[in-house]
């Protein structure tokens, strides 16, 4: 359950704006309030996930601090929202990592830290892999590929499984009378919202940063880092082509599919997870909720970690340097799996069913009011 | 050192906001000074959804057409013909722009396709609502280089020989001297109506500036005693707390006064406008308060309110979770059909004072007339200070917003060309 205090703070917030009601325009959270008076724990939750944090209804506020009624939508339904992420994962027992986000990374260094050892031990030391060959196959002379296959199935799976569970649950509690309104329009339109982050623009104007400003950046750069992570994950299904089916082994040449989908893959990710760094650090305090802060710098910059180890890989793999850098690499990639289902990385799929249950409330509504205008002609 | 103005407006509202975005743009140097601090400046314009404007076909922002004349005849109807036609007239010829104009100055409207509630043709909604209006005239306001000042106070000190105004700005314990060519005051009207209202505005438009000017001999329009008054719930702020603690339901339940009497509004208890009799019915109740009684069906009618109702299973329960007699609330339910049965659930209401059907009297230029029927050639008024010209009694929705972004735009404009002659 979310904590007493929150759930008592987002009712009093929420029923606020349901008696104003003026930010209607500017996001789907504020219509799915429109005439209730109350809102149930389920549909608290749904809405916190639906809530995008653009933070365009701060700036619009008539009732925001000093006012006596002191309503802070953003970072009300952020605390909510990190409530239903500790609530609904999977297992259990990570729910502290939501409470307090420097377990997701302690997850994420100590996985890493093991990996490298378990990589080194048969090398005996950091030494012995400077002498690891140059050329095809040498990856393989310093972690074995049975070793990877081994490490990236088992961190991969888990974080798959995990994440897929976690989901259920919260779909679950969320799903309530909307399960009925499933169509393929409404999965439709939550598909096309989700790639364009529609709900992140404010109502046009995009988010909210710091002083006056506003603008689509924080759209732009989530977007271009997830592209970058749908590359990377093309490079390595490319990388898998190249050895199981015309015997290839990695290293691969530099102008091969994998390495030229990894790099442009790699680039796009740094310059995402940057940008939202540069605009998470720069942004306006009051409106944030501190622990979902620290769960978003912790996740990026795990992402960034991970993926500037892979560019060093490749620059520098010709070199003595190769043999720690790939142990290195291997290591943060298992631990970013390993800790993937106690990071912020929850929010996607959260978001995503959020989503899908407004599209289908919405296209129900537009049909109901449909029918109720043919009626009434 | 003494700096100098061509224009100087008082009061950081829409119509403040609109007249020195207006003489800024024909070139005058223009200063705001503003009461309240900069979280809760733009005076009642905060509170605002809507604006009335006349269009002469479907606009992507109204369906439908909304003619000049139909606005005029509207609005002569609810003042009972106490409006200053020929001023009303030229005025509402001027909402035909005011979206073009607003969105020119970075305000965005919404699209009634998005919107949760019924729109129409009579009104634009401002997408996020009039703080939003507020924050993008003041970037705007910035950007073209007025310079605005927040926690200010303005105080006239007098007239220099070459006409120009000497007044003292203040900001806490620092105070400046400027002069200014021309004066706009846009400092909102009275609000001390009665004791016992709650203010729906803002707590910084304190209606001073006006009492001085007509102490300095200013000529006034309207009624001192008369003001646009809701229902609102006795439990929210006293001041500022805009639409959220508005209660609307009262034709649905039972209303009672102090005294657990009930009180009803003899041949209006229903229909568009209820709420504005409500207001004036409440303010005359003992200690101007009241109580609404719904029970379950009533509540699932009334739309949401800001503030829980006070719930109970009995008639004694809820007089004495409201300190009300219990037999008089007794006698009080036996009367009233509309209490299906328990549970019961009460809203403590007093009037709340949206404004006063009272200002300064201008003339078609914005400039304010001289209790002898002279004006001031370059004192200007625009918003809720000159509103009773057009509003001396009644009002219309989204009227406020409106009547200010045009009488600010004309009095920036004729402030602006005074000084730039």
């Amino acid at each position: 359950m979310p904590s007493l205090e929150v759930v008592r703070e987002t009712g009093r917030v929420l029923r606020l704006c349901a008696a104003c009601m003026y930010c209607d325009g500017l996001c789907p959270v504020f219509p799915a309030l429109s005439g209730k008076h109350e809102n149930s724990g389920a549909d608290m939750i749904y809405l916190a996930n639906l809530c995008h944090n653009c933070r365009a209804c701060w700036d619009d506020c008539q009732y925001a601090p000093p006012h006596a009624f002191a309503v802070n939508v953003p970072a009300t339904l952020a605390a909510m929202r990190r409530d239903s992420y500790a609530d609904y994962v999977w297992p259990g027992a990570l729910a502290g990592a939501f409470r307090r986000p420097a377990l997701g990374a302690a997850i994420f260094v100590g996985v890493a830290l093991a990996v490298m050892l378990i990589v080194l031990a048969p090398h005996g030391s950091w030494g012995a892999l400077h002498w690891a060959r140059l050329g095809s196959g040498s990856f393989y002379a310093v972690a074995p590929l049975g070793l990877m296959m081994g490490l990236a199935g088992a961190s991969v799976g888990w974080a798959v499984l995990s994440l897929a569970i976690s989901t259920l649950r919260f779909g679950r509690a969320i799903s309530g009378d909307a399960r009925s309104h499933f169509s393929p329009r409404a999965l439709k339109l939550a598909a096309a919202e989700i790639v364009t982050l529609r709900h992140l623009d404010g109502g046009g104007a995009g988010c909210k940063e710091y002083g006056p400003r506003f603008s689509q950046r924080r759209r732009v750069f989530h977007q271009i880092m997830v592209a970058g992570f749908v590359l990377l994950v093309a490079a390595t299904l490319a990388a898998a082509f190249l050895q199981h089916f015309l015997g290839v082994l990695p290293p691969f040449a530099h102008m091969s599919l994998p390495v030229v989908l990894g790099v442009a893959g790699g680039f796009a990710v740094v310059v995402g997870t940057t940008g939202l760094l540069a605009i998470e650090v720069r942004s306006e305090r009051e409106p944030s909720e501190r622990g979902e802060t620290r769960l978003n710098l912790v996740f990026l910059v795990m992402i960034e970690t991970v993926v500037l180890s892979g560019l060093a890989l490749l620059l520098w793999r010709d070199t003595a340097a190769m043999g720690p850098l790939l142990a290195l690499h291997l290591g943060l990639v298992t631990g970013f799996f390993a800790a993937i289902p106690a990071t912020k990385a929850v929010h996607a799929p959260f978001r995503a069913a959020a989503i899908l249950r407004s599209a289908m409330e919405r296209l129900s509504r537009r049909r109901r009011e449909a029918r109720n205008a043919a009626a009434s002609d | 050192m003494t700096t100098t103005w061509d224009v100087l407006v008082i009061g950081g509202g829409v119509a403040g906001l609109s007249a020195v975005i207006a003489a800024r743009r024909l070139g005058g140097s223009a200063r705001l000074v503003e009461s309240a601090p900069l979280a809760l400046r733009g005076g009642n314009a905060r509170h605002a959804r809507n604006f009335r404007i006349a269009h002469a076909e479907p606009e992507f922002f109204a369906p439908g057409a909304y003619p000049e004349d139909e606005f005029l005849s509207e609005l002569v109807r609810t003042t009972g013909g106490g409006t200053d036609a020929e001023l009303a007239r030229s005025l509402i010829a001027d909402t035909t722009d005011v979206v073009d104009w607003l969105a020119g100055n970075g305000v965005r409207l919404q699209n009634p396709a998005t919107s949760a509630i019924p729109f129409s043709r009579r009104t634009a909604f401002l997408l996020g609502g009039g703080k939003a209006m507020i924050n993008a005239l003041y970037q705007t306001a910035e950007k073209i280089g007025v310079v605005i000042g927040y926690d200010s106070k303005a105080k006239v000190l007098g007239r220099s020989g070459d006409g120009f105004w000497e007044v003292e700005i203040r900001n806490g314990a620092a105070t400046e001297r400027v002069r200014a060519n021309a004066l706009v005051a846009a400092s909102g009207g009275p609000r001390a109506l009665a004791e016992g209202l709650v203010l729906r505005g803002g707590a910084y438009s304190d209606g001073a500036w006006m009492q001085r000017m007509i102490e300095a001999g200013a000529q006034t329009i309207g009624d001192p005693a008369s003001g646009h008054m809701v229902a609102v719930d006795a439990r929210g702020p006293q001041v500022d707390g805009g639409i959220v603690t508005r209660i609307t339901a009262l034709p649905y339940g039972l209303v009672v006064d102090r005294n657990a009497i009930a009180i009803g509004l003899p041949g209006a208890d229903s229909g568009r406008a209820h709420y504005a009799k409500w207001g004036a019915r409440i303010a005359q109740c003992p200690e101007g308060l009241s109580f609404l009684i719904l029970d379950s069906d009533g509540l699932r009618r009334a739309p949401p309110s800001a503030l829980e109702p006070v719930r109970a299973e009995t008639p004694a329960g809820l007089a004495e979770a409201l300190g009300l007699d219990g037999v008089a609330l007794a006698r009080a339910f036996e009367g009233c059909k509309k209490l299906a049965g328990p549970p019961f659930f009460a809203f403590p209401m007093r009037a709340g004072l949206t404004f006063v059907h009272f200002g300064l009297a201008v003339d078609g230029h914005m400039r304010v007339k001289t209790r002898d029927g002279g004006i001031f050639p370059t004192l200007f008024a625009a918003g809720m200070i000159m509103a009773a010209n057009i509003l001396p009694r009644g009002y219309l929705a989204g009227l406020g917003v409106t009547l200010a972004v045009v009488s600010g735009r004309r009095a920036g404009e004729a402030a602006a060309r005074h000084a730039l002659a």
